[in-house]
């Protein structure tokens, strides 16, 4: 399968790659490792004018800032799987990215870009969402701040705006909390049937409904004292899950009380 | 647009499309057929070739992506006539049937023993979870692994059949 044709364009660094898109308006879009939007772009599902390659932009990269780690936007998974420093302030995300498809995936695949597509049934959207992350987002008019909670705002949309590049992710340190990981798929390589990650209190859940959900009510009652079997009983309240050859709504809620009292005994798969 | 890499020691300088995919680039523009275009939908490995010295599979990278980096497929391996390692441990152990997935396999098992030089054979598996033999022969795959991480075939270029036929029956 070959892609439509269009005009490749690499940015040299985040405000060039904000130039470009806004020249180039709605006929651009940003490529990363393009492990989401080349399989769209060879079937035709997507067919921009121009590519704009923010990958040698400046954007990679892992830091500290105060309480936050920061990590680039075009960050490859495996970086992220196997940086130190995000597997002891925010394991549940090293462990998130070590389980995004396979080994090559992981080799060119990168933060932003799985965020950015918001599938919601992707390791890393509900990832962020557990962690109570946030996306830095950059656009004509300067910079701003989003949090996770806010950013997934339906079935592959985000809160980026025309002409807005996610530029870096967000996520709190927190090396001492508990948490827990559970994904659960039948073939490798496949995207979670139902995924939960829980840690610090929250609770996220992957392929629920159209976008990374809370399981608020499973949340208030671990505030309340609950143990874990009784607040996943909960996990389910809330959720519009859908049908497919995978799993009807109704195993995927069930699915969802299992895996979260798995992940709320700090279970990790 | 014109493109410059390094493909098996090789520099190269090519006029491309920008939609040219690298897998299309190594078969058709270099002729090297080792990777294939199996799925070509990045699930089954076929194509993976090292970029920079990392697996990826070759069917989801532009060319554009990769102007400026080193390339390595299967045909890039051997070298002065003497098999890889990988390659060694793969014909020992009847790494194969049909032979599709192979150069795959065997790229992706370069790059895997690159990142993990010992594994345990549960990470041989989890590190070829990008590569699918649809003859559904990865038991001596993974014994191909094991056995090239341990140099069992070093400095051979057979394996004993015994070995072979053990690992058919096992």
């Amino acid at each position: 399968m070959i892609p439509a044709q269009f005009d490749y364009v690499l940015a040299e660094s985040a405000e060039h790659a904000v130039a470009l898109l806004a020249e180039n308006g709605d006929d651009a879009k940003v490529l990363a490792g393009g492990h989401s939007l080349l399989p769209m772009m060879k079937l035709r599902l997507a067919a921009p004018e121009v590519l704009i390659d923010i990958t040698r932009a400046g954007l990679s990269g892992i830091s500290v800032d105060g309480d936050e780690l920061v990590i680039g936007a075009t960050t490859r998974h495996a970086d992220v799987a196997s940086s130190d420093l995000i597997k002891t302030d925010a394991p549940l995300l090293a462990h998130s990215a070590s389980l995004v498809g396979d080994p090559q995936i992981r080799h060119r695949g990168t933060i932003g870009g799985s965020l950015a597509h918001a599938d919601p049934a992707a390791d890393l959207p509900m990832a962020l969402v557990a962690l109570g992350g946030s996306m830095e987002l950059r656009g004509p008019d300067g910079s701003r701040v989003v949090l996770a909670d806010d950013f997934f705002t339906g079935f592959f949309e985000t809160a980026l705006e025309e002409g807005e590049l996610l530029t870096a992710v967000r996520v709190p340190r927190r090396p001492d909390d508990p948490w827990g990981y559970q994904k659960f798929v039948r073939r490798a390589n496949d995207w979670a049937i139902v995924g939960v990650a829980a840690t610090g209190g929250r609770v996220a859940l992957a392929n629920m409904g159209s976008t990374p959900l809370r399981a608020t009510a499973t949340e208030q009652a671990l505030a309340s004292g609950a143990d874990p079997a009784q607040a996943a009983e909960f996990a389910a309240e809330g959720t519009s899950p859908a049908a497919d050859i995978h799993a009807d709504a109704e195993y995927r809620r069930h699915l969802a009380r299992v895996l979260t009292e798995r992940a709320l005994s700090g279970q990790r798969s | 647009m014109r493109v410059e890499l390094t493909v098996n020691d090789a520099a190269r300088s090519d006029e491309i499309e920008p939609r040219l995919l690298l897998v299309h680039y190594l078969r058709e523009v270099c002729g090297l057929r080792a990777a294939n275009i199996g799925c070509d939908t990045t699930s089954c490995g076929a194509c993976t070739v090292l970029l920079n010295g990392e697996s990826v599979k070759s069917c989801t990278v532009l060319t554009a992506q990769a102007n400026g980096a080193e390339v390595i497929t299967a045909e890039g391996l051997a070298s002065d006539g003497e098999l890889h390692p990988v390659q060694r441990a793969f014909r020992a152990e009847h790494g194969l049937q049909c032979g599709f997935c192979t150069p795959g396999m065997v790229m992706a098992t370069v790059g895997l023993l690159k990142e993990n030089p010992h594994p345990t054979e549960q990470q041989v598996r989890e590190g070829l979870e990008g590569n699918l033999c649809r003859c559904t022969g990865y038991h001596n795959i993974v014994r191909a692994v094991l056995a090239a991480a341990r140099d069992d075939h070093a400095g051979g270029s057979g394996g004993s059949s015994s070995r072979v036929n053990t690992a058919v029956t096992a």
